[in-house]
């Protein structure tokens, strides 16, 4: 059963084009993640289905209901902002129940369902401050509060927790997750951070200029990146690439003096066609040796590292292209120092020069 | 740490910077200040002065000498006994019927022009940009240009020399700045607060009156001021469209103080003036930090 179904949607602002015919299925309880940078139109995605804004064409379909001109509040959905968006001369009580008086719920059920979500997000001694004297972290419980009283099908929910800071941020995604295990309702969550994305969701979508680059769950998404843009968006720290060329049948990967085997690379396709690529390797499957292997290792120079706690990020120089490889901090090598490296092709990605797409 | 033993043994400079309470710059800057606000309100005490004097003391010329023998008689006098015309009934007749255009222009304009700029800052309709650079242009027209083909308005609509006549006009002449002053507080309020109040099931007026109205508080308060002094203060649509019966009270100040006939009796005139004058500094005085903090939340951030 699709929960959200969004066909050949566009949106336009004058002459600029937000969105591009898109097309995405969202499934009943699927926690979909709209990840990309800021402009890429994944916030105006989620403002198209919670109707708060016109769209120029396609549909858009809410539990089998064509709702594409309907009025928000008919959406069956909740939403969540970045700012809360709470009302401010209103107590935590007022802003959940906001939304059921306009809907005429009856008094006695309006209280219930206010109390029944107080004890899921554990604000039940809040319910009569303002938000003025709440913290960030229970303004955000209150707002996520407000969505769930509404009893609906769908959250939206609108890079919720970009305004708090790190420890909370962390916190309240794992709150997230056992809610969503707990109600299991069709979640839609856009934001610009990969670490959310990748621990939330069953499902990411990866948007760029409007258009949806890949659509797939997290583990896919990290290890089979669709193209060049998906594999160096979504990684901390981010992928390295060499660009060479495909020679000797697809067999081996060549720049300068340089070869790879490509033996153990597992593919979109079974062969490999010769020709110029891009060879992208993340730095956690490159392992670094004191003697050269021959025919496994290539040469590289330590050209810095970056300590970050129990690991750090090495940096090598490889015939002037450099390459990022992070070993435990104990096994840091001098600056200027020889290496030599190996990588675990199994786990790397091959992007054609042209086209940019994963071979 | 060692160290912090030692904390107590400073030498040199520590602790906050010592200021100088006396120094060259602070006796510009406070003789500067001091020069001025004795020279913007020495006319007001010239004019209170000579109010609570008997006109014997007057005649001898010395303006600035504080009255011998205190009287209120010139208050009493120009409140309800002096004559423009026929009538001799004083200020307090204009000060009424000043009440009467004053109250309904102020809520009028206010309510109209709120829900414009809500609107104008909220729902983007079809042609609000070009209905609100109308608008806007409205307020550069001299309204000179417009006095007489309103005089023909009002006329054939049976408004003119009405107060309700004066009202419409000053309605519609204080929307300009008025929905501007909204549309720009309107839309500094977050976005985001409209679109939840949307999901939650408001309308145009739900969102407004729920929302927008309880969070609009300082800009009402700047809207109520600009207003209450403009149209308190307005002499010339007074003067035109209505009749002596309603003058309002700026125009009967004038009557009373250009009469030519008997002697110019400088007492009654002040206390006349400064009576006039006394409701919008009773209302700057009142609200004055409500205004303030209204004028920069709408200006600032818009």
């Amino acid at each position: 059963m699709k929960s959200i179904e969004v066909k050949d949607l566009s949106l336009s602002f004058g002459t600029v084009e937000v969105l591009k015919k898109l097309n995405i299925d969202i499934g009943e309880g699927e926690f979909l993640v709209l990840l990309g940078p800021s402009g890429c139109g994944k916030s105006t995605l989620l403002n198209c289905i919670a109707g708060l804004l016109d769209v120029s064409g396609g549909q858009i379909f809410i539990n089998g209901k064509n709702v594409t001109w309907a009025e928000p509040k008919d959406r069956g959905i909740g939403m969540v902002f970045q700012s809360y968006a709470l009302y401010p001369q209103m107590t935590v009580r007022g802003n959940l129940s906001f939304g059921l008086k306009n809907q005429k719920v009856p008094k006695a059920e309006i209280e219930e369902r206010i109390l029944r979500v107080a004890e899921i997000l554990q604000i039940g001694e809040l319910l009569n401050r303002k938000p003025a004297a709440l913290s960030g972290g229970q303004r955000q419980r209150v707002a996520i509060g407000r969505a769930l009283v509404r009893d609906v099908d769908v959250f939206l929910f609108d890079e919720p927790l970009s305004n708090l800071d790190a420890k909370l941020r962390s916190e309240l995604r794992v709150e997230l997750k056992r809610l969503h295990n707990r109600l299991n309702n069709t979640m839609v969550y856009v934001t610009h951070d990969q670490i959310e994305a990748l621990t939330l969701a069953d499902r990411i979508a990866i948007m760029r200029d409007g258009v949806i680059q890949q659509l797939a769950d997290p583990n896919t998404i990290y290890n089979r990146p669709t193209n060049l843009y998906v594999a160096s968006f979504l990684g901390s720290p981010a992928m390295s690439f060499l660009t060479g060329e495909i020679t000797k049948k697809g067999k081996v990967f060549t720049f300068d003096n340089t070869q790879i085997q490509l033996a153990n690379y597992s593919g979109e396709n079974d062969t490999l066609n010769d020709g110029p690529a891009t060879l992208g390797v993340r730095p956690e499957h490159v392992t670094v040796h004191s003697k050269a292997i021959k025919g496994k290792t290539v040469k590289a120079k330590v050209e810095l590292y970056e300590p970050m706690g129990s690991e750090s990020l090495m940096w090598l120089d490889v015939e002037g292209q450099t390459i990022s490889v992070l070993v435990k901090s104990e096994d840091v090598r001098e600056k200027g120092s020889t290496a030599y490296l190996s990588f675990e092709l199994s786990k790397a990605s091959l992007f054609d020069k042209q086209s940019e797409t994963r071979l | 740490m060692a160290d912090t033993d030692m904390a107590t043994d400073f030498t040199g400079d520590h602790g906050p910077k010592p200021k100088k309470s006396i120094s060259g710059r602070n006796i510009m800057l406070y003789g500067t200040l001091i020069v001025f606000a004795i020279y913007y309100l020495l006319p007001l005490y010239v004019m209170v002065v000579t109010s609570l004097k008997g006109m014997p003391e007057i005649r001898l010329g010395n303006i600035f000498a504080p009255p011998v023998e205190i009287t209120f008689q010139p208050w009493v006098k120009a409140w309800s006994e002096a004559c423009t015309g026929l009538n001799c009934d004083g200020l307090s007749r204009g000060f009424f019927n000043s009440v009467k255009i004053l109250i309904p222009s102020v809520a009028i304009s206010i309510v109209i022009a709120s829900i414009n700029g809500y609107a104008l800052a909220n729902w983007r309709f079809k042609g609000a940009d070009v209905f609100f650079t109308i608008l806007i242009f409205g307020a550069f027209i001299p309204y000179q240009v417009m006095i007489y083909p309103i005089v023909i308005i009002l006329r054939e609509m049976g408004l003119y020399g009405s107060i309700w006549g004066l009202v419409m006009v000053h309605t519609i002449f204080g929307m300009p700045i008025l929905t501007l002053l909204f549309r720009n507080y309107f839309t500094s309020l977050p976005q985001e607060l409209f679109k939840a109040a949307r999901v939650d099931g408001a309308g145009f007026w739900g969102v407004f009156f729920k929302i927008m109205v309880p969070m609009s508080l300082p800009i009402f308060v700047v809207a109520m001021i600009l207003q209450v002094t403009g149209i308190w203060n307005d002499f010339l649509f007074g003067v035109i469209y209505t009749k002596p019966a309603s003058y309002p009270m700026t125009v009967q100040l004038n009557n009373i103080v250009n009469s030519v006939q008997g002697v110019k009796e400088y007492n009654v005139n002040m206390a006349a003036t400064i009576l006039t004058g006394l409701v919008p500094l009773v209302i700057y005085f009142v609200s004055g930090k409500l205004f303030v903090r209204g004028i920069a939340a709408g200006a600032v951030k818009g």
